[in-house]
C-alpha cells in the first residue's frame, strides 16, 4: 500500500502473558462456558419452578389436620376429587370455557394477524406494537374494565337505557359465563396475535404467486396454501391462550359470579378460605394434567390431521 | 417487490376489520379514564360534569403511596435483576452451542404459559414450608418467575441480530470477556437491554396473582386496588388511580418496543426454539 | 522456506460432533511467509484458520506459533490478528476508535494513540477518515480499516479470512496488489484463506490446497500449477486435459505411459517411483499444447485429431480437438498473436503438439 513500515508501538507484554487454569479451562471447552453464563437464570427457574412443583405435588398427598398437616401419604385427595361431582363439573366448565375463548380469539386475530403480514407495508413494526400493547399492561385493570363496561349499572346498560332501546338492565351481561369468555379473548387476544403475525410473515410470497399462476383464486389459494403453511402459527396461538385461561383466576373472581366460576377460583378458596391445602395441591396436580392431556391430544391430532392432507 | 404486485393489492374489508379490531382492544380500557373525569360516583350514561377531584382525593391518600412505593421498588428490584440474568441467559442461548437448547430455552419460557395460579400456589407450599414469612421479597422472587422468561425473550433477537464476528474480533484484538462485554456486547444489545428494564418493570408493577398469593401485610397497588374493588364508593378513584397506572404502562411499553424495534417480533413466542 | 517453522500445525483434528471437519493436518509456516490455505467451501480452511486465532480448539493435536503451544491460551492472549470475512467493524464505533480498539491495555497518552492511528490510516491510504461512522464506508474501505485494526497491534501472524470475498472485480484485484506490497513492507506472516485460485496463486509464497478436512498438496504456486500430485488439485486449479493411461515402461528420469487418445508417449518422472502396468493419468494443461495445420517434422510427440469446437476470448482463442478413442475433446488454449495458423473458424484435421516437460503423471491415490 505505501513504502511505510509499520508505526512502532510499545511492546505488546501483556499478550505474551501465559492464561490462568480457569481461563484455560473454559478456553477449552464452549459447551461449559456457555452453561456458565446460563447458570444463574437455570439455577434460579430450577429452585422457583421444579422444587415448588415437587412440595406440591408431594403435598397432594397429605392430609390438613387443623393447621398442620398429617405427612402419611394418601389418595384420599385425589378420590374426593374424583367422587364429589363439584369438582369434575369445574374442571369440565373450565376446560369448556377457555376452549371457546381459545377458538374465538384465534379466529378473530387470525384475519388481523393476516393483514399486517400481508397488507401493512410501512410502519409495521407501529401496528405490531399497537397490537400487541394491550398485552403487557395489568390484566387486572383490563379486566377491570369490563366490569366498568358490563356492570348492572355499566356502560353498555346505562348507555342501552338512556337512548331508550331498553328500560331495566339487563342482568345476564355481568356474572355469567358469557362475560368470562368474552373478557378472556379480548385480554389474550394480543398474546394469539404475534405466532399468528409470525407463521403469515413466513410464508414465502412467491409461494402464494405459484398458486396464482396455477389457477388458484383467492379463496383456494388461502385455504391450499396460507392456512395450511400458518397452521403451526393457530397451534401455538391456540396453545397459549388455552393453557394460561384454563387456570385463570381473576376474570372469573370478578366477573364470573357463581355461574362463572372456574377451577382457578377453587383452588385459590383451598388455599384461603376453605383453607385445605392439600386439597389445592391436588386440585392444581389435576388442573396440569388435565391440561398436559389436552394439548397433547390436541397436537397429535393436528399432526395427524396434517398428514392426512400432505 | 413492488408494493402493488397481484398478492398484495390492497384488501378493503380487511382494512375495515383491521381498524375495527383495534377499537374493539382498546375501547373498554378506554372507558376507565373516561368515568375517572365524571363528577359522579356511579359509572353509567349519561355523563355528569368533568372533574378532576378522584385524582386529587386518591393524592391524599397514604396508602396509596405506600402500595405505590411497595410495587416501585419491587418493580425496579425485578427489572434490573431479571435482566441482568436476562442478558447473560441470551448470550449463552445465542452464541454457545449448548446440548439441549431447546428445552432449556422452553423450560425458561415455561411461565409464559402455565397458569400463573399454579406458580403462585407452588411458590407459596415451598415458602410455607421453609418457614419463609411471606413479604415484599417473596412477591418479588414470584415476579422474577414470570419477567425472566420476558426479559429473554426480549434479549434473544437483540444478540441474533449482530453478527458473533463482532465479538470474536474484539477478542482477537486482545480484550477478555469482560472487556469484550462492556467494549462490543453490551452497546450492541443496549436497546433490547432498555426494552427489557421497562418491560419487566411494567409487568412486575401491573401483576396481580403472585403478589395476592405472596405478599405479606404490605399490599402492591394491584393489590391495593382490588381490595378497594369491593366498595362500590370508592370505584371512581379507583378508576382514576386505574387510568393512571394504564396511561404509565402503555408510555414504558411503547418506549420499550420503540427503542427496540430494531429485533425482529415474535421472539415472545415460547415454543418453537 | 521452512528451516524456522513460525507455525507449526502438528496432527490436528477437529470434529463438530460426527462431522470431521479437519483430518489430521500438519502444516509448517516460515517467518515473513505469505501462506495460504486454498479450497472450495466446507473444506475445512477456515476451521483451521479459527484455530489458529484460538475461536475453535482443535479435537487432537496442536498448533504451535514461535514456538509456543497454543491450545491452553484464549484467543485475546495470543499474538496473532484477524481480518474477518465481513470484516467485523465495530459499527458503534468510529474508524479511529475501531483502529484503536486493541490499544487500550497499552496505556498509550492520548497524543501517542492518536499519532499511531493518523500512522495507520496513512499507511492504508484513507487519512482523515478518523472521525467517519462505520456505517458511511465502503466494501474497500472497510476491508483496509480492519487491516489497520489488527496491523496496529503489531501481530506476529496476521490472518485473513476471504478478505477479498465481499468486494467487486476490479478492487479486488487492486487490493491484491496493495496487499503483496504491504505483507513485504511489514514482514509479518500472514494466512491467507481463499477459495479464489487465482487470488492465492497471485499472493501467495506457498499454498496448501485443501479437501474435505486435509491437505491435498503443499506447495508453490509455480508448483502446484505445473506439478500437481492428483487430479484433484490439478482440476481444482486452472483448467487441465486427463487421459487414463497405463505405465509401460520405466526409465530413469522418464516414465513411459500408454495414454488414451495419445499414444505411447514420455513424461518425466518427477522423482516418483512408478511400476510397469500401472494405471496413471496424464494432465496436460491447454496452454501447453499447440495446434499446427500440418504434421510436424519431428514426429514424436504429436497427435492427430479433428478441430470440433472453437471460442474466441479476445487475448486468446480456445480449440476443442476430437482424438480417437476419447469421448471429451481436448481443450487447447492459444494466444491470438499475429499469423497464427489455425483460426477459430477452421475445421477439420489438425495436428496437437506438445513437449514432454510439460506432462504431468497422475497417480490414482
Amino acid at each position: 500500500m505505501s513504502d511505510q513500515t509499520l508505526p512502532e508501538t510499545e511492546a505488546p507484554g501483556i499478550r505474551q502473558a501465559r492464561p490462568g487454569r480457569l481461563t484455560s479451562l473454559l478456553h477449552g471447552s464452549e459447551t461449559l462456558r456457555g452453561l456458565s453464563l446460563l447458570s444463574p437464570t437455570l439455577l434460579f427457574m430450577s429452585i422457583m419452578i421444579l422444587l415448588p412443583f415437587a412440595i406440591l405435588l408431594v403435598m397432594s398427598f397429605w392430609t390438613p389436620v387443623g393447621f398442620e398437616f398429617d405427612t402419611t401419604p394418601t389418595l384420599n385427595n385425589y378420590r374426593e376429587a374424583m367422587e364429589r361431582p363439584i369438582y369434575g363439573a369445574l374442571l369440565e366448565r373450565s376446560l369448556r370455557m377457555s376452549g371457546i375463548a381459545t377458538v374465538a380469539t384465534v379466529i378473530l386475530c387470525y384475519p388481523m394477524a393476516y393483514y399486517v403480514a400481508f397488507h401493512v407495508h410501512r410502519n409495521k413494526m407501529m401496528w405490531i406494537v399497537l397490537m400487541t400493547l394491550p398485552f403487557w399492561t395489568s390484566y387486572l385493570l383490563r379486566v377491570f374494565a369490563w366490569k366498568v363496561v358490563l356492570g348492572y349499572e355499566g356502560v353498555i346498560n346505562s348507555a342501552l337505557i338512556s337512548v331508550g332501546v331498553i328500560e331495566k338492565p339487563l342482568e345476564f351481561l355481568l356474572y355469567s359465563q358469557s362475560a368470562v369468555i368474552i373478557t378472556l379473548a379480548h385480554a389474550w387476544a394480543a398474546f394469539a396475535i404475534l405466532p399468528l403475525y409470525v407463521s403469515l410473515e413466513k410464508i414465502d410470497r412467491s409461494l402464494l404467486e405459484a398458486a396464482t399462476d396455477l389457477g388458484d383464486g383467492p379463496v383456494m389459494r388461502f385455504l391450499r396454501v396460507t392456512l395450511p403453511l400458518s397452521l403451526p402459527g393457530v397451534i401455538s396461538a391456540s396453545l397459549l391462550i388455552f393453557i394460561p385461561t384454563t387456570g385463570d383466576y381473576i376474570t372469573p373472581a370478578l366477573l364470573g359470579g357463581p355461574d362463572g366460576a372456574m377451577i382457578g377460583n377453587l383452588i385459590q378458596k383451598q388455599f384461603g378460605p376453605i383453607n385445605d391445602w392439600p386439597m389445592g395441591a391436588t386440585l392444581s396436580i389435576i388442573l396440569m394434567l388435565a391440561i398436559a392431556f389436552i394439548c397433547a391430544v390436541f397436537i397429535l391430532l393436528t399432526l395427524f390431521v396434517r398428514k392426512r392432507i400432505s | 417487490m413492488s408494493s402493488d404486485t397481484y398478492i398484495k393489492r390492497p384488501n378493503r374489508p380487511l382494512q375495515l376489520y383491521a381498524v375495527i379490531f383495534l377499537i374493539a382492544l382498546y375501547a373498554p380500557v378506554l372507558f376507565l379514564p373516561l368515568f375517572s373525569f365524571n363528577d359522579s360516583l356511579y359509572v353509567r350514561f349519561p355523563l355528569k360534569e368533568f372533574t378532576f377531584k378522584w385524582y386529587v382525593e386518591l393524592f391524599q391518600r397514604e396508602p396509596v403511596w405506600n402500595a405505590l412505593m411497595n410495587s416501585v421498588r419491587i418493580g425496579v428490584v425485578v427489572a434490573v435483576l431479571s435482566t441482568a440474568m436476562g442478558i447473560f441467559a441470551a448470550k449463552a442461548i445465542t452464541r454457545y452451542r449448548i446440548p439441549g437448547r431447546g428445552t432449556l430455552v422452553g423450560f425458561i419460557m415455561l411461565p409464559l404459559v402455565v397458569p400463573l395460579i399454579i406458580f403462585g400456589v407452588a411458590l407459596l407450599v415451598l415458602l410455607s414450608q421453609l418457614g419463609v414469612p411471606l413479604s415484599l421479597y417473596t412477591v418479588a422472587i414470584g415476579h422474577m418467575i414470570i419477567c425472566l422468561p420476558f426479559s429473554v425473550a426480549t434479549l434473544i433477537p437483540r444478540f441474533e441480530g449482530f453478527d458473533r464476528a463482532i465479538e470474536e474480533a474484539s477478542a482477537d484484538l486482545g480484550e477478555n470477556a469482560w472487556w469484550t462485554f462492556w467494549r462490543v456486547t453490551f452497546p450492541m444489545v443496549f436497546p433490547g437491554v432498555v426494552a427489557s428494564l421497562m418491560l419487566t418493570f411494567t409487568v412486575s408493577f401491573d401483576e396481580f396473582i403472585m403478589a395476592f398469593f405472596l405478599s405479606g401485610t404490605q399490599p402492591t397497588l394491584p393489590m391495593y386496588i382490588w381490595g378497594q374493588l369491593r366498595f362500590p364508593q370508592e370505584f371512581p378513584s379507583i378508576l382514576a388511580l386505574a387510568s393512571m397506572i394504564i396511561a404509565m404502562s402503555f408510555v414504558l411499553v411503547f418506549l420499550g418496543q420503540w427503542i427496540n424495534r430494531g429485533a425482529q417480533p415474535g421472539a415472545v413466542k415460547g415454543h418453537d426454539t | 522456506m521452512t528451516e524456522d517453522a513460525f507455525i507449526s500445525i502438528r496432527k490436528v483434528d477437529k470434529h463438530f460432533g460426527k462431522v470431521q471437519a479437519i483430518d489430521s493436518v500438519s502444516i509448517e509456516i516460515g517467518h515473513g511467509e505469505f501462506f495460504s490455505l486454498l479450497g472450495s467451501s466446507g473444506c475445512g480452511k477456515t476451521t483451521l484458520l479459527r484455530m489458529l486465532a484460538g475461536f475453535e480448539a482443535p479435537t487432537g493435536g496442536e498448533i504451535f506459533i514461535d514456538g509456543q503451544p497454543m491450545s491452553d491460551v484464549p484467543p485475546h492472549m495470543r499474538p496473532v490478528n484477524m481480518v474477518f470475512q465481513n470484516y467485523a467493524i465495530f459499527p458503534h464505533l468510529n474508524v479511529r476508535d475501531n483502529i484503536a480498539y486493541g490499544l487500550r491495555k497499552q496505556r498509550l497518552s492520548r497524543n501517542r494513540r492518536h499519532d499511531l492511528v493518523e500512522e495507520m490510516l496513512e499507511l492504508i491510504k484513507l487519512p482523515g477518515f478518523g472521525d467517519r461512522r462505520a456505517n458511511e464506508l465502503s466494501g474497500g474501505q472497510r476491508q483496509r480499516i480492519a487491516l489497520a485494526r489488527a496491523l496496529i497491534l503489531r501481530p506476529k501472524v496476521l490472518l485473513l479470512d476471504e478478505p477479498l470475498g465481499a468486494l467487486d472485480k476490479q478492487l479486488r484485484e487492486q487490493m491484491q496488489l496493495e496487499l503483496r506490497a504491504l505483507q513485504r513492507t511489514v514482514g509479518i506472516t500472514f494466512v491467507f484463506v481463499t477459495h479464489d485460485q487465482e487470488e492465492a496463486l497471485t499472493l501467495s509464497d506457498r499454498i496448501a490446497v485443501m479437501s474435505q478436512g486435509r491437505v491435498l498438496q503443499l506447495d508453490t504456486p509455480s508448483g502446484l500449477y505445473e506439478t500437481p500430485h492428483n487430479r484433484e488439485v490439478a482440476s481444482f486449479i486452472g483448467t487441465m486435459n486427463f487421459f487414463d493411461a497405463k505405465v509401460s515402461g520405466v526409465n530413469g528420469a522418464r516414465v513411459e505411459v500408454e495414454a488414451a487418445g495419445l499414444g505411447r508417449i514420455n513424461a518425466p518422472a518427477r522423482d516418483r517411483r512408478y511400476v510397469e502396468g500401472e494405471s496413471v493419468q496424464i494432465a496436460i494443461r491447454p496452454e501447453k499444447l499447440e495446434l499446427t495445420a500440418d504434421a510436424p517434422l519431428d514426429s514424436g510427440i504429436s497427435v492427430q485429431g479433428s478441430l470440433e469446437n472453437a471460442a474466441y476470448l479476445g487475448e486468446r482463442s480456445h480449440f476443442f480437438v476430437k482424438l480417437d478413442g476419447l469421448d471429451q475433446p481436448v481443450a487447447v488454449s492459444a494466444q491470438n498473436r499475429e499469423g497464427a495458423t489455425i483460426g477459430t473458424d477452421a475445421t477439420g484435421p489438425v495436428w496437437l503438439n506438445w513437449s514432454e516437460a510439460s506432462v504431468v503423471v497422475l497417480t490414482s491415490d
